[in-house]
Order: structure tokens, then sequence, then C-alpha cells
């Protein structure tokens, strides 16, 4: 193995001493190597409880630091842009044992990645209301119609409530009255510069999801076939609202 | 390859030497200052940003960087290229760096001395390397794809370790003059960096700062600190940005300044970091010893 091939598997592995390839002017190799191994592996935590706040705030910086220690070990960041670290927290926290009494926290670190992604996603100018009204106007285009979504839309569906919980951490409504396991579904997206987190039904859910696939009216009565209690206006009321629209596109036969 | 090949004769012609940073006092931009930063407008020579912090599409970060763009000249420094790596660099990266670079057109782009990747992993640290032949060339060959890729000088900056490898074919301060001479890219002096390697490795200042190619430096590093006893009573030094600069490390910075005149100096503090009004205390504070008038000696 090379010197840094070495260097890198003990770093990440604290079983194994420091490499003999390495030298300190003394006899405390193992200390000093510590403080690589150190910085590593404290920089790569507090890198994901940076970006998982509330997660932390569930579990206790305690338990939340000895967890996301195995995770990094287990999986250390394969980009070098910090902001992208983390995308696998939530599947690995559903599978360790030890987080189990918290059902919803594998879905709490879901809704948080999803925000920072939303965060640093590429801006866009919304549409109006007026230009998605002139659609829904024209029958003829309506029918073919697709709506291209904001790069920061992200949507989740849980079976717990994520959003409520999520917002008590942020000091909206008290925790004590919420029940952890009325499912939720979530809509985050950027309508500026700061990332917004908004509950909706399952049918708008359904019906957002569907748009990226489809055009507007097949998504629209897709839904609606689905839900009884789905209304188009509310749904694309609020997508306009949240500035979550960011084109039209049409069929170029149909222009 | 040999070590003729990739002499000074083999570089590109047509690098920009970019629109330097001015020769005062500068500090690291922090999300938390901006707006305090926009509203105030503290007098600073430049401030400086961590490049993959901003390797991200769209959003309040760009935003916040643009604006700050404005109104002080901007320092881009890169901390995962990995240029003191075995093994090839990322091209994806690099190609985004150069993206980063192209969009905000800094007056400086630097990076380290070090590694941080290896397979395909990214360990976020600083990490040392041997100073072998075979590293000298592998270290050029890395520079000289960044500066093309870049098509500008970047400078380089000298590491703060805690080991050392057996094998190595160089001291440190003379491996990074080999490889400043050789690939053209400038100095990105450390004081900090350079005492806590000569301290921890128990090497002379004096030796190591002759070594250097001082002559080069277009940007000095200032920072704290932190400091353990090791079992044998011996000081080692951490270098984790995260305390005001120690006295020695000022006295130092004086000493530097003698050789290379005042020099663009960034006050680095990303660690428990403090109010703003109190890095641009510390960042005045190395105003001051620039602009005292040295004796400069261009060695």
């Amino acid at each position: 193995m090379s010197s840094q091939a070495l260097f890198s598997a003990a770093l990440l592995d604290a079983q194994l001493t420091a490499p003999e390839v390495l030298r300190v002017p003394n006899e405390h190799l193992e200390q000093r190597f510590a403080v690589n191994r150190n910085n590593v592996i404290s920089s790569l935590i507090d890198a994901l409880a940076d970006t998982f706040p509330v997660v932390q705030q569930l579990v206790g910086e305690e338990f939340f630091r000895a967890m996301a220690q195995i995770f990094v070990r287990q999986a250390p960041p394969t980009s070098r842009v910090l902001a992208e670290y983390g995308a696998g927290f939530a599947t690995f926290i559903e599978q360790f044992a030890p987080a189990a009494s918290v059902p919803y926290l594998a879905d709490m670190a879901r809704l948080e990645f999803a925000q920072l992604t939303s965060l640093h996603s590429a801006d866009c100018t919304p549409i109006s209301a007026e230009a998605l009204q002139a659609l829904l106007a024209d029958s003829e285009q309506l029918s073919q119609a697709q709506l291209v979504l904001a790069p920061s839309v992200q949507l989740l569906s849980s079976r717990y409530a994520v959003v409520d919980l999520w917002g008590a951490h942020q000091g909206h409504g008290a925790l004590n009255s919420i029940n952890p396991h009325q499912a939720q579904c979530a809509l985050i997206c950027r309508p500026q510069w700061q990332v917004e987190t908004t509950a909706i039904t399952a049918a708008d859910h359904a019906f957002i999801a569907a748009l990226r696939k489809q055009p507007l009216l097949a998504a629209w009565q897709n839904i609606a076939s689905q839900h009884p209690d789905f209304n188009p206006s509310d749904a694309l009321g609020l997508l306009l609202r949240q500035q979550a629209i960011c084109a039209i596109t049409l069929p170029t036969s149909a222009v | 390859m040999s070590t003729a090949s990739i002499g000074r004769a083999q570089r590109p012609a047509c690098l920009a030497h970019v629109g330097a940073l001015p020769a005062q006092a500068g500090i690291g931009l922090k999300p938390q200052h901006v707006a305090e930063l926009l509203a105030e407008r503290p007098s600073l020579g430049f401030v400086e940003v961590h490049a993959e912090n901003y390797l991200v599409a769209g959003g309040p970060l760009h935003q916040q960087l643009q604006a700050v763009a404005e109104h002080y000249p901007l320092s881009i420094h890169g901390v995962g290229l990995s240029i003191g790596g075995e093994q090839p660099l990322d091209s994806e990266h690099l190609r985004r760096i150069a993206g980063l670079v192209e969009r905000y057109q800094p007056a400086s782009f630097s990076e380290h001395l070090a590694w941080s990747s290896h397979g395909p992993y990214f360990f976020n640290d600083l990490l040392p390397l041997a100073y072998s032949q075979a590293a000298l060339e592998r270290v050029c060959r890395h520079i000289e794809q960044v500066q093309e890729a870049l098509g500008r000088h970047i400078l380089l900056e000298n590491p703060a370790t805690y080991v050392q490898y057996r094998d190595g074919d160089y001291p440190e301060a003379v491996f990074i003059r080999e490889v400043i001479e050789r690939s053209g890219c400038g100095l990105l002096l450390d004081v900090n960096n350079v005492y806590v390697s000569c301290v921890n490795h128990r090497w002379s200042i004096a030796d190591y700062l002759a070594d250097l190619p001082l002559a080069a430096t277009q940007e000095i590093h200032l920072a704290g600190f932190s400091e353990e006893r090791e079992p044998d009573g011996g000081r080692l030094l951490i270098d984790n940005h995260g305390a005001a600069v120690a006295d020695d490390v000022w006295q130092l910075y004086q000493q530097v300044l003698t050789h290379t005149g005042p020099i663009a100096t960034l006050i680095e503090w990303d660690n428990n970091v403090p109010t703003l009004q109190r890095l641009v205390t510390e960042a005045q504070c190395a105003e001051a010893y620039l602009k005292q008038p040295t004796q400069a000696i261009r060695v």
C-alpha cells in the first residue's frame, strides 16, 4: 500500500495504529497521529451537526455525536463539497438500532437534508399568477402544457408528523400537543433566500410529484380520480405563493 | 517524467498574473457576519472565502458573496483540490473550481501543499505528504494542471503538520522552494503554520525561513493555535484557527515583513468564531504592522 493509502486507512479505523512510514521527534507518534484522526472525524461530525440540527436536538448532542461518528467511519464523504454530505444519513439512522426509540428520527433527517438541498439549489425566476391564469383559460394549451417546478422544490411524505415536530423545534407550537404518529407530507422550497417548509395534503404531495412527470392536466385528472379531497386550485395557489413554478413548457407542435 | 521536463521552461507562457491582493489586512468571510459587514463596511483590504463552501448551484451564499465582492477585493482559498495527493486530481472538482473562479474573478486563488482525498473519500483535513523526488514532480504537475484550468497562477500555502514521513528527499521549506521555482506559483506564507510546524518538529524557524522563497510571497495568513503538552513535556501545537494570533506569531510576522515588505495579510478565525468587530480589530493589528516602516530587503 502507498503511504497515503496507509494513512487513509488508519484515519478511518481507530483500531489501527499510526502508519509506520511516519515519524515524530519523540516517542508519541500515536498521540500526534490522533490529531489528524480527530480533525477528520470531528470536523465531519460537525458538518453533520450543522446539517441536522433538529435530529441532534431530538436525541441530544452526546447521542448524536456517537451516532454520527459511526456513520462518518462507515460512509465518509465522497464529495469535497460538505453541503453535499449526509444524503445517506437518514437511511443509516433507520437501521441504527439504538435510535429505534425515536421512530421519526430518520424522516427528520430526510426533512433536514431536503431543506439543505433546497437552500443551495439553483436560483430561478417564478412565473406570475397571470401567466398561470392565462394558461388555465386556454383549453387547447392546457391539455398539453407542463409546469416546470423550481429547482428548490423538494417533497417528503412521512408516516410521522415531521413538519409539526420540526416546527416545534423552531419555536412554533408546543411539542407536547403533537401526535407524532400523525402522517404528514411536506413541500420544501425556497421562495427567495430562505427555505420554507409547508405541511401539505397527501393529494397535493401526489399532485406536485406528478407535475414533474406529466402535463398539468393529466396530473390534475389522475390525482382527482385517486383523491376525492383533491383541490387543484388550492394546490396551484400554494405553488404560486411559494414561487415554486419557474416555467410553462408546451410541446413544439402546440406552440 | 524526468525532473528537467517539468522545469521552468515547460510552463505555459500564457498564464496571467491576475491583479494581486492589496498589501493590506483582510478577514475570512463568515456567513454570520455578512449582514453586519455589508451594513458597516469596515475598512478591510480584502475578504477571503473557502472555495468549497461556494460550490453550490445557487441560493443565499452566492447572493451574499456577490454583494460582498462588490465592496471588497476577493481571495478564494481552496481546501479540497488535494494537490499533494498521490492520485490524479479530481477533474470534476477542478472544473467546478474553475467555474467559481470564472464567476467571481477573485484577485487571488490559493491552495495548500497537502492532500485531503484518497480513493473515493474526502477527509476534510489538510494532510501531510512525504517530501520525495516523486512527490515533487507530482505536485508540480498538479499545480500546472490547476493553473492551466484556471488560466492564472495560484498561490501555494505551507502546511501545519504534526507528523513527518520517514522517507523524504527534501526538508519541507526546500521542497516548497523547488515547487515554486518549477511551477511558477506564488507563496501563501502562513506564518502560524511555520511556527506550529517548527515547534512540533523541533525545526529551526530561522533555517525554515531561510530556505523558503520569501520573495515569492503574495499573501500571508495569521491564525491562532491551541497547545498541548506531550508526555515528555514537549509542546504540541494544533493549528485550529480557533483563537487570537499568538504573541510569538505576531513577532514572527514582523520579522517576515522585514524580508517581504508589506504583503496582503489574512486573519483566519474559523472555529469559535468571534464577533465581526473582534475580527476587524485583529486585522487592524496586522494593518499596523504593515504600515510600520520596515527596511524591506527583498531576498
